[in-house]
């Protein structure tokens, strides 16, 4: 195996095919996505798109083609899940954070019992992250008392305090009100900006259009259509693309 | 002190005399007391060995379940069929005069034989069995009532299958498991007076020498062992609310 250098895609998806019994969802999809790049899927539900982030962790198998993440090849029998978990970030549409846990105990649990961390610098860190998303001042609160948007942007540090290479939205906004869409936007936004490199599978357009380096359509599990935000949005090429962007903008 | 419990004794020595239905016997005379309170004694033992044994098996038996080795996975199933279907009595007698055959015997002084696991093991053994294989599909239904998702998060975190489960999984499975593990605790801590029937000297099986020995005690005995089971269970029943009341999440659930 060569090993990964920063010329290389930081995440490489070749040709990957994917079964759920006779179903199949992801039809020969192909994707790379360099290190600190920003990368938007869109499409219809039911297109795949959640289907394919959760493969880049392993969270999903898949039945044909490559996945790699900085080198470390998803489809490789002797897979390290570890090594490649240390490396992805994953926040998911219902945050998923540990409802028994603190805030700060959620983000602290991972680096703790993964990565075997001394528990003083770990808290140090988790503090840290907590500035970052802007809720200092909610440690010590449990999941349940605190609202959608800020549960939301506690998994996002959650996930940061393993410090990736990667991070994966998975419709991170789908779940939340209206107004409470616009933190954690910001929040991801100020990740991209710091050049941490991102896919999300979203609905938010203009999120999209803001801060994508490149955007992906897929419908029914290929990907029909990509490009960078200024010519994907307005010079589409492709009839369903266009079909999807006329009911959505 | 020594003369209010003689002046108890009094009482209740003259109350027999006057209503010779309500003979206190046990609060007068020694031997009786020593009785009660042996056999109040092996009851709570009986209990206590029990709930622990009872619990670990329902844990192991759940975790079991959740193997992906489908010939584990059938003998745990196999285990709830028969102690969940099977009166726990029958159970308690097979044990004891079936299995209790076939196990080793040891000689204390040459002369005589001891089976090693005597009749309060046998009833030990049984009624955790019993109790157990409930507890295996009350602690089962738990960790399916904890979110696939929830897993996922912690799975995508890198904890390994043991640190999900141990983290995660297993402190919200019990929360939602304690109700129903609340209520087959308390039959459990009821079902002990079975082992009456294998000649445990529990308390309903002191009380029944007594009354048996002393007919006019039959009234004022049944009362006692009423009044102790309602005490031991309202004891374990506060405990229980107090262990889930410490255990609530701010914010989750009711």
């Amino acid at each position: 195996m060569t090993e990964w250098t920063e010329k290389d895609p930081i995440v490489s998806i070749q040709d990957v095919h994917k079964y759920f019994g006779d179903l199949q969802v992801l039809k020969g999809v192909s994707l790379d996505v360099m290190k600190g790049e920003v990368v938007c899927i869109i499409g219809p539900s039911g297109s795949g798109k959640s289907t394919l982030i959760r493969c880049v962790n392993a969270l999903n198998d898949i039945q044909g083609g490559t996945i790699k993440v900085r080198g470390i090849d998803l489809t490789d029998p002797n897979l390290d899940m570890l090594a490649l978990r240390k490396r992805v970030g994953m926040v998911f549409q219902q945050y998923n954070l540990f409802p028994h846990k603190t805030a700060i105990e959620n983000i602290m649990m991972a680096p703790m019992l993964v990565l075997k961390e001394n528990e003083d610098e770990v808290r140090k860190l988790a503090r840290e992250l907590m500035r970052k998303v802007r809720l200092e001042d909610k440690e010590d609160a449990y999941p349940g008392e605190l609202s959608g948007g800020q549960q939301q942007r506690v998994a996002i540090a959650r996930s940061l305090a393993m410090s990736p290479d990667v991070m994966l939205f998975d419709e991170v906004t789908a779940a939340l009100d209206p107004e409470t869409v616009k933190e954690v936007l910001v929040t991801i936004k100020d990740l991209a900006q710091d050049g941490m490199t991102c896919i999300l599978v979203t609905h938010e357009m203009g999120f999209a259009r803001e801060v994508a380096d490149h955007i992906y359509f897929t419908d029914h599990g290929v990907i029909v259509e990509h490009g960078p935000p200024s010519t994907f949005f307005s010079k589409a090429k492709d009839p369903r693309t266009k079909e999807f962007l006329s009911q959505i903008l | 002190m020594r003369d209010t419990m003689d002046l108890i004794a009094d009482f209740f020595r003259e109350l027999a005399a006057d209503y010779p239905r309500w003979n206190f016997i046990w609060m007068y005379e020694p031997l009786q007391q020593g009785k009660v309170l042996s056999g109040i004694w092996m009851t709570i033992k009986l209990s206590i060995a029990c709930l622990i044994l009872s619990m670990i098996i329902g844990v192991l038996g759940a975790f079991a379940q959740g193997s992906r080795n489908v010939i584990l996975r059938s003998i745990v199933q196999g285990y709830i069929q028969f102690f969940r279907n099977t009166p726990p009595y029958v159970q308690l007698l097979f044990f004891y005069f079936a299995l209790g055959q076939f196990t080793p015997t040891y000689s204390p002084d040459g002369w005589l034989e001891m089976p090693i696991i005597s009749n309060v093991g046998w009833a030990i053994i049984s009624l955790s069995f019993f109790a157990g294989a409930f507890n295996v599909e009350i602690f089962r239904a738990g960790i399916e009532a904890v979110p696939e998702s929830t897993r996922e998060a912690s799975e995508s975190l890198g904890f390994s299958r043991g640190q999900t489960y141990r983290y995660v999984v297993l402190p919200l499975a019990l929360r939602v498991s304690l109700p129903a593990l609340n209520n087959n605790l308390v039959n459990l801590v009821k079902t002990t007076t079975q082992a009456f029937g294998i000649a445990v000297p529990e308390l309903l099986y002191q009380s029944v020498t007594i009354w048996n020995d002393y007919p006019s005690a039959l009234y004022p005995t049944m009362l006692l062992v009423f009044v102790v089971y309602i005490v031991l269970v309202g004891l374990l029943v506060m405990s229980m609310n107090r262990w889930e009341s410490s255990m609530r999440i701010p914010g989750y659930g009711s």
